[in-house]
Order: C-alpha cells, then structure tokens, then sequence
C-alpha cells in the first residue's frame, strides 16, 4: 500500500522528465501529471512491477480543459484556439490495494496519447470513447473508430466545449 | 477428416428479443462455432455526459435514474456519495440508514429482473413471470416512498427528497417475509432445473486474471472467484456496520466462473441483501432527513472519483468542478460498458445458441452502456 | 362464448357489417412487436408480466415484424437508431399501428434542448397513432393507450371518403 506521494517519487527516480508534477490540493484527490507520449511505457512498469501491481485499470476519461483562446466565429457561435485536451487514468492495484490518478494533457489542435489498450485491455472501449467524444488520438490503438455516435457522423467531436450541433443527419432534423 | 466450411457473418440486433434492449451484435461464424464477436453500441446514447456539464448539481440526479434503469436508486446513490465526497458535508445517520435500504432493496428487484430474462433468454418463461410478481412489490414500496415506479430522483445530494412512509417499516418486514419462500421457489424453479443447468453451466468461462485485466467487476468478477465488493473492499455510507457475506463463485455445477455461476452469484446476492435489509430496517436512527440539503451547492475546484457498488459492478462517477453551480466535467464509470468488453472474449469457439446464454449472465442494461 | 351464449334463435348466422367484423377482428388481437429501447420497456415489460397482463386484451409480443399489427416505441430513439425504427416499421404488414409511449419518443422528452444523438419525437420517421405521456408512463398509461388505439381502430371505415 503506498500514498500517490511515494509512487510520485519513485516514478520520478525511474522516468525523470517523463513524469512532470504531483497536484495534492485538498479537498481533491491528488493525480500525477505524465508525458503523454510516453503514458504506455509508465503504465507498464505501474502494472508489471511488485511496489505497484496497478492490475486493474478502473477507469479513462478524456477531458475538454477549455483553456484556449475563446473565439467567435463568422456565425457568432463560440469557439475555442489552442489550449489542451485531457485524460486522466484512475488505476487500482486489487492485490495491494493503492489507487493513483494519472494526468496526461495533449494539444488541443492535434491531441496525441499513446495507447495503454495493450496493458489493460479494459481500456481498449474506454480508449474510443475519448477518441469518438474529443477527437483525442490514442496512437497504436488497434481500432480507433467511433462507438457510441454513428460510424458516419461527420468530423466533430460533441463533448468539446465549443461543439456545435449540425442541422440534419441523414435527413433528419437534430435541433428540436 | 475435418470438412471446411465458409466463414459467415451474421447480425444479431438491435431489434432482437434476447439482447436486452438495442444492442447489435456482428458474429463471425464457421458452421455453428463463433470466431469473432463485434458488437456494435451507441443506438441508446443519449448525451448523459452533455446534459451533466450543462445542469446544476441537483438538476443531474434525474439523469443519473436514466442511465441503468433497473438499477435507479443506486445510480443516485453513487452520485450523491461523490458530490458529498466533493462539498466534504456529513449527512444525518438516518438518511444514510434509508438509502442503504433503499439501495438494497433495488438491488434485489435489478436481479430479479435479470434472473427473469435470462430464463426466458434460455427458454423458460415462467420464472420470468415470477420474478416481475415480486419485483412488483418492491416498486410498490418505491411508490409510496416517493412517488415513483422506475425512476425515483428520491436521493438528493445531502439528504433524500422525501421521509419514509410510517407503513414502509411494517410493508417492507412483510415484503420479507413473502419474499423468503418465493426465492427458495425461483431456486426449484429455476436455479437447480436440469435442462437451465446443462444451458449454462461450463459455458463462457471467465478465468479471474482476464476479468481483473478487462476490468469485469460486479457479480461477474465474483463468479471467477475473487472475493471483491466495494461495499467491503471501499466501504462507503454506513455498510461497515452491517454483518453480511460476499458470495463467489465455487463452481458448484461446471467450473468457476461459468454462466451458471454468475447467475448463481445474483440468486445468492439477495439473500445477502435481505439480510442487510433486516439489520438496517429495525434501527433506523431518529432524525431530519433533509436538514442536511444545502441551499446552494457549489463545490470548490477540484476532481473527485468515487464509486459505489452498483448491482453489476463498480459505479463510479468521475466529476471536475470549476467553482461554479454546473459541473464542468461528468464522466461515469458504467459497470455494463466495461463489462460488456469482455463478451467477444467469452464467446470465441462456443456454438451459436450459447450467445444468448452468454450475453444473459453479464446481464447488461444499455442505458448504461451507451448513456 | 360468453355475452352471445345461447342468445340466438337461429344457428350459425350473425348479421353485422363487414367493416364492423374486421374493425372488432383487429382491434381484438393487436399483437405487438417484442421491441424494447429505453427505460419504458421495463414498464412495457411489466405490463405484460403479471399484475398488469396485457394478453387480456389480446396483445401478444411477436419477435418479428412481419407478424406483428402494433410498434410500441417504448423509449428513447436516437439518430443511429431511428434509422433502424423506420426500417422495422416499413416491414410490418398493413394494416399497422404505432403507439409512442413516453415523453422521450413523443417529443424528445428531458433530452430535447441538449441531445445532440437524440431524436426529437419519433413523428418525425414514422406517423403515430396514439401518444402517451409519462417519463415513464405507468402500466395503467400504457394500457389505456391501448384502449384508445382500439377505439381507433373500430371507428375505421371501409367507405370511400366523398370527394
């Protein structure tokens, strides 16, 4: 059993750069902040190594921050520049019985986070959900396509902040 | 000599009468063998996580009664627990002692409905009819407790909407006691029936390291055998005071963590929740139960990830406040969605008729899986 | 026979009006369509569970479209999904009726301003008979939505309208 301050340390000591801070403000619960390129290779010493034994990945959940420039378009409709996209991983170790939050923030305009599908296969549905609600690329997921909007929905990603409706979707009329 | 036959798919869903709402499955087959499961989700999804960003705290609940509607009362419960959690309020002993009930009692009508269909699923209708005659008189405790059959928005964060009904005490110790003897009649029934045993038992078989890694929680993870419930494992509101077991699974009639198995997991379940029922129902703690509702609820900035042990598996609803009255971000943690994950796995290699056997023990509501 | 037994002079012969033997045929044996979306197929389920017993005004769930006279569209219909609805309601055979039960499949319900995946009545694939309100609608609701729909459909005329 080890406080997220010890696992912080101890993932410092073994990735350096990769692991950019620890955010302890209370009332919330701590999470650490990574490398989103590098996600996969800390997730696999966090599952296969004995101090940590993260066997079970409960849940993903990608993250619109909403901290780029706010815009209007030509329509007057609010848009967002630049900023991040988020996803945050809340692990579980069922053997020694610790929990971590990690934190991986990508650019907005061209999200990039690999893919820890192959180290919980849990996270292979949670993966396109993110994927189909933000647009975040998870590279090397093996089938990155949407799952719960139509296959055919055209390029946008409604949970951002700044998503507009479109009018019609195979002739139906979606406003009411 | 083993004769080639030509790989063919077939698309089950989303109007099929066994796949327990829209759900649409894609089957690979070769003759009667499955080679590859796809499942198609999304037809039930409606905006949950968009709705949650633009209401309130409070205006959330009813949503939340959407998702998994057999299991209403405990997906209120699960985000109560997590703003409380987030705005650091105590709540009276008494409102928790009425939600445990509450609580528990959904549990036991959510199984009955899944033992119900899942022997109609198989072939066996009357069970199925059973069932709903006892799941009838839960809701009718539900409606006079708040008004509602199905979707309650009774738990408020910091309190409940409304008392107990001065019968409730007296209707529920009778619902018990009538309760008792039908379940030993579903076990006659249907339970230890040859023909329901030979449909389930050695099928789908999910060994415990591929649950833990697919993240199957819930009576699912139980039936392979590790002992994980997070009304123990992370106790939350008042279940550290109450006696009870946690069943798993032995394998009694095939091998553990078969369908039958997992069926037999929710049959002892309720047991188990009577039991909770019974300890809580007698010493329920004087007091207001809305004294604690805050007049405005705004929690400070922050995140919180809090889970509850919902009737098919870890509940757990991720929220990030930015201050102000509506919550910027609303993630819930489905227990059906991850669950449903692992069905392609327990399906590759079984014959065709055992699709259905095998989707009916996840037991999954797409309410919850799609949102 | 019961209400007709032992009421006739005659053996064998009943005088009525075409229209009034098919109108009472159909609306006697509405079988619906086994078809759940949302939460209000839990109500539907229990309404033909015991307590609520639909068969006793004839209404049996048939697994297929193409025997079935009645689509309750119970629940919720998203965009991917209305697709499909269409679709099963273009396989049933006329004559064919539809009963909207819920407030979600009536109008788009409490998903109306922010479902951006939810469609906003299910009028607006397929013409709807009998509307019922509710979120969701009671056993009771919906049985009465079934006797209004028989009301319909003996008040149904084989005349020619006058031009």
């Amino acid at each position: 059993m080890k406080t997220p301050e010890e696992i912080f340390d101890l993932l410092k000591n073994k990735f350096g750069e990769a692991i950019i801070e620890l955010v302890s403000d209370k009332p919330a619960e701590s999470f650490i902040s990574v490398d989103p390129l590098q996600i996969d290779k800390i997730c696999n010493s966090l599952r296969d190594e004995k101090e940590f034994a993260f066997n079970s990945l409960m849940n993903l959940s990608g993250v619109d921050d909403a901290n780029g420039e706010k815009l209007k378009d030509e329509n007057e409709h609010d848009i967002i520049k630049g900023g991040t996209l988020s996803v945050f991983y809340h692990l579980e170790s069922t053997i020694l019985k610790h929990k971590v939050t990690l934190k991986v923030s990508a650019d907005r305009d061209n999200p990039e986070v690999a893919s820890v599908e192959e180290i919980w296969r849990s996270a292979d549905w949670h993966e396109r959900e993110a994927f189909d609600m933000y647009g975040i690329k998870f590279l090397n997921h093996h089938n990155l396509i949407r799952i719960l909007m139509p296959y055919d929905w055209e390029d946008s990603y409604p949970l951002r902040k700044d998503y507009q409706n479109p009018e019609f979707y195979q002739g139906m009329k979606v406003p009411y | 000599m083993s004769i080639k036959t030509e790989e063919m798919v077939l698309n089950m869903g989303p109007q099929h009468p066994s796949t327990h709402g829209v759900l649409r499955l894609e089957l690979v087959l070769e003759g009667e063998l499955i080679r590859d499961v796809i499942p198609h989700i999304g037809y039930l999804h409606r905006c949950f996580e968009k709705h949650a960003e633009v209401m309130t705290y409070p205006q959330v609940i009813p949503y939340t009664d959407r998702m998994d509607y057999l299991a209403s009362m405990y997906n209120e419960f699960g985000y109560v627990v997590a703003v409380e959690r987030l705005l650091e309020i105590e709540v009276p002993e008494r409102v928790e002692y009425i939600r445990v009930i509450m609580g528990e009692l959904q549990r036991i009508a959510s199984h009955l409905v899944a033992l119900g269909t899942y022997g109609a699923d198989i072939g066996a209708f009357t069970p199925f009819l059973f069932c709903f005659r006892d799941r009838e008189k839960i809701l009718n405790l539900f409606e006079i407790t708040c008004g509602a059959r199905l979707l309650y928005n009774y738990m408020w964060v910091g309190g409940l909407s409304h008392d107990i009904h001065p019968d409730f005490v007296r209707l529920t110790k009778d619902f018990i006691k009538e309760f008792k003897p039908n379940l030993k009649e579903l076990n006659d029934l249907l339970t230890f029936n040859q023909i329901f045993v030979d449909r389930t038992a050695n099928v789908g078989i999910l060994p415990p390291d591929t649950a833990i890694n697919y993240g199957v929680t819930g009576p699912n993870l139980r039936a392979s055998g590790v002992k994980w419930d997070l009304r123990r494992n992370d106790p939350y509101s008042v279940y550290h005071k109450f006696d009870f077991e946690i069943p798993i699974g032995k394998g009694e009639k095939g091998t553990v963590g078969d369908c039958w198995d997992r069926y037999y997991m929710r049959v002892l379940e309720m047991y188990e929740s009577l039991k909770i029922i019974e300890q809580a129902i007698d010493n329920i703690p004087e007091g207001d139960v809305t004294s604690a509702i805050p007049k405005r609820i705004k929690p400070p900035e922050g995140q919180i990830y809090a889970r509850v042990e919902n009737p098919r598996g870890e509940l757990g609803y991720f929220i990030i406040s930015d201050g102000s009255v509506n919550p910027f971000r609303v993630k819930v943690r489905a227990p059906s969605f991850v669950n449903m994950e692992v069905f392609g796995e327990l399906c590759k290699d079984h014959l065709v008729a055992d699709v259905v056997a095998i989707l009916g023990s996840i037991d999954i509501v797409l309410g919850e899986i799609d949102r | 026979m019961g209400l007709l037994d032992k009421q006739f002079t005659d053996d064998n012969i009943v005088v009525t009006k075409v229209e009034d033997l098919l109108n009472w045929a159909r609306l006697s044996s509405l079988w619906q369509m086994g078809f759940g979306l949302a939460c209000c197929a839990i109500e539907m389920m229990a309404t033909s569970a015991s307590h609520y017993d639909f068969d006793r005004f004839g209404v049996i769930p048939r697994p297929s479209p193409r025997q079935s006279d009645v689509i309750i569209v119970s629940g919720t219909v998203t965009l991917k999904m209305a697709i499909r609805v269409k679709r099963l309601y273009e396989q049933m055979p006329d004559p064919k009726y539809v009963i909207s039960m819920g407030s979600c499949s009536n109008c788009g319900g409490p998903y109306w301003e922010h479902g951006y995946h939810v469609l906003k009545g299910v009028d607006r694939v397929i013409p709807v008979d009998v509307y019922v309100p509710g979120c969701p609608p009671r056993p009771e609701a919906l049985l009465e939505g079934l006797l209004k729909l028989q009301e319909k459909i003996r008040n149904e005329t084989l005349v020619k309208e006058a031009v």
